[in-house]
């Protein structure tokens, strides 16, 4: 009786490790072969023989068939500016929701949630015409703006920001601190994790976004490095297959090197941001 | 009391002049636009009714691109959740290259969608991407995946699939990690099997987790479309045509403003219908503990 139990549990474990390796490596394959085409001469696009030369023209080829260093200026411009802002808004509307008392503020609270659901990228065309409006097309400024405002990160650090205790509030104020000196000086630091949480989803989210930069952008100055990617990689012109994978891993590496250098602190704070 | 108010004034102001400003006044406005024409040229916008709804009602491309969309949600929701739970049950306990595995399923959530596409799109190339190698070598005819249109929605749904299955996985892993280990000592003395166990202990204890992934994966499910930029752009012959991505087709390709509005209305309308249904269903559950 008991060798049966072992049997089955045995056959159970191998099925189960199969199943687990089987899955990782359909989902490491894409990334595996990207890399693979991107080091090799075309030639070797689906020929996977071990003894393959090694290249990087691939990449010297991509980085000067279009203006990747500048896109990739761009997009850091972007991410630290939105990130900035971001912080610097939604840090005070968080104070205010998490510690003051006024009049409305369920209701105000809510209208912040609202966006939650309704993101500002639904809106296509009416945002559009807004930043039309204040002269702004064709401006890095104008990619960030509509997302300056998060009620993401409004939300996320009024929950931090209740967990504090109030004493500390009292002892600072004891001490003449101001309101400006009490948010920077005592919530702020104590709310580390969540602002570094918040800090990776909002740089990988913007570092990706791609729709509202298309629509938004229109010149080389204020291109993101996604929507450069895509506009390389849709002209007709007979380029490799190689050189477009190239491309592809620039524009992706950034991010995914930050990612293999940092892993355990991306799974934590996407994991933080995500549980309410 | 009443300092606070200022104080308060202050703090907010600028968020939430932001907040209205691309948020709610857009919002309202979209559906203000929906019963107004397109201004074109000199011919201003002029009050039309309700006659860019019925126009929604009887065009072809809109009904296919709902349709699309709900076999495309009606995909894409369960199995990046099955899967996603599938790959936090392999990673959670102790198993050979457990560091690995997890880096594998995660890493697609870290690249830009619009990547991605470009990479799958390799794949799925007629006669030369892997798919069509693994084919040839069994004897199959070649496909083009995303060039025809009984394939290509599913394509695009592949990809999605894909980049987002390894994300929700990680709330699957925060969640498994709250169950108790006592439960699982408790059920191996009583000689639970590990399938009972999962059915009658795990699954109802990762509920909530499943209902929040089921509500993000839905709201992704309409307002993700970088990939189809990359590998259809909606076609051929609106096979793969998704919601926004119609929504972007009539208002920057054709500059139809107001019937671009009257589609983003649909939009937001769908999205207003998942927030709420979560706030209901999040509530039972709070009576239920």
């Amino acid at each position: 009786m008991s060798v049966m139990v072992t049997d089955t549990s045995r056959v159970d474990r191998a099925l189960f490790v199969t199943g687990a390796w089987v899955l990782a490596l359909i989902w490491v394959l894409p990334l595996a072969w990207a890399i693979w085409s991107a080091i090799h001469p075309p030639a070797f696009v689906t020929r996977f023989d071990p003894l393959a030369p090694l290249t990087v023209e691939n990449f010297v080829g991509a980085w000067n068939a279009a203006p990747f260093g500048r896109y990739l200026l761009n997009t850091v411009l972007l991410v630290s500016l939105v990130l900035g802002a971001q912080l610097l808004l939604c840090i005070h509307a968080a104070f205010a929701f998490a510690r003051l008392e006024f009049p409305g503020k369920s209701i105000l609270f809510a209208l912040v949630l609202l966006q939650l659901m309704v993101t500002p990228d639904i809106l296509l065309v009416r945002n559009y015409a807004t930043v039309a409006s204040l002269g702004l097309l064709d401006t890095i400024l104008a990619i960030g703006l509509p997302y300056f405002a998060s009620a993401f990160a409004i939300f996320l650090l009024r929950q931090t920001f209740k967990t504090i205790p109030k004493e500390l509030d009292d002892a600072a104020r004891v001490e003449g601190v101001t309101l400006l000196g009490l948010i920077w000086r005592v919530y702020v630091p104590l709310a580390k994790p969540t602002i570094l949480a918040f800090a990776l989803v909002s740089v990988s989210h913007h570092w990706n976004n791609f729709v509202w930069p298309l629509i938004v952008t229109s010149s080389v100055e204020t291109r993101p490095l996604t929507v450069g990617l895509s506009i390389f990689a849709t002209t007709d012109s007979g380029i490799e297959w190689s050189t477009i994978t190239a491309a592809t891993l620039i524009t992706s590496a950034p991010l995914l090197v930050g990612f293999l250098l940092f892993q355990r602190q991306f799974v934590q704070s996407f994991m933080r941001a995500g549980i309410k | 009391m009443h300092r606070d108010w200022g104080h308060a004034a202050l703090l907010l102001l600028p968020a939430m002049v932001l907040l209205f400003a691309f948020t709610h006044m857009p919002a309202i406005q979209t559906v203000i636009d929906s019963f107004w024409s397109t201004p074109r040229g000199r011919r201003p916008s002029v009050f039309v009714g309700d006659a860019n709804y019925r126009r929604m009602l009887a065009d072809p491309i809109f009904l296919k691109a709902m349709s699309n969309n709900a076999v495309y949600a009606a995909l894409t929701i369960p199995a990046s959740i099955a899967l996603a739970l599938a790959m936090a049950i392999f990673v959670q306990g102790r198993i050979a290259g457990r560091a690995f595995l997890r880096m594998s399923y995660f890493t697609p959530t870290v690249l830009p969608l619009i990547a991605v596409a470009n990479i799958w799109v390799f794949f799925f190339l007629p006669g030369f991407g892997l798919f069509e190698q693994i084919r040839e070598a069994l004897g199959l005819s070649p496909q083009n995946w995303i060039g025809q249109p009984a394939t290509a929605l599913y394509a695009v749904t592949v990809v999605s699939v894909w980049s987002q299955a390894g994300f929700f996985m990680i709330f699957y892993l925060a969640a498994l990690q709250n169950i108790p280990d006592s439960l699982r000592e408790a059920a191996a003395l009583e000689g639970t099997s590990r399938w009972t166990f999962f059915r009658r202990v795990t699954w109802p204890l990762l509920m909530p987790t499943t209902l929040f992934l089921s509500v993000n994966a839905t709201i992704n499910a309409f307002r993700t479309v970088d990939h189809i930029f990359v590998m259809t752009q909606g076609g051929p012959n609106n096979a793969s045509m998704l919601l926004l991505y119609y929504i972007y087709e009539i208002g920057f390709r054709f500059w139809d403003t107001a019937y671009a509005a009257t589609l983003t209305v649909v939009m937001v309308a769908i999205l207003a219908i998942v927030g709420l249904g979560q706030f209901f269903l999040m509530d039972r559950r709070i009576h239920y503990k």
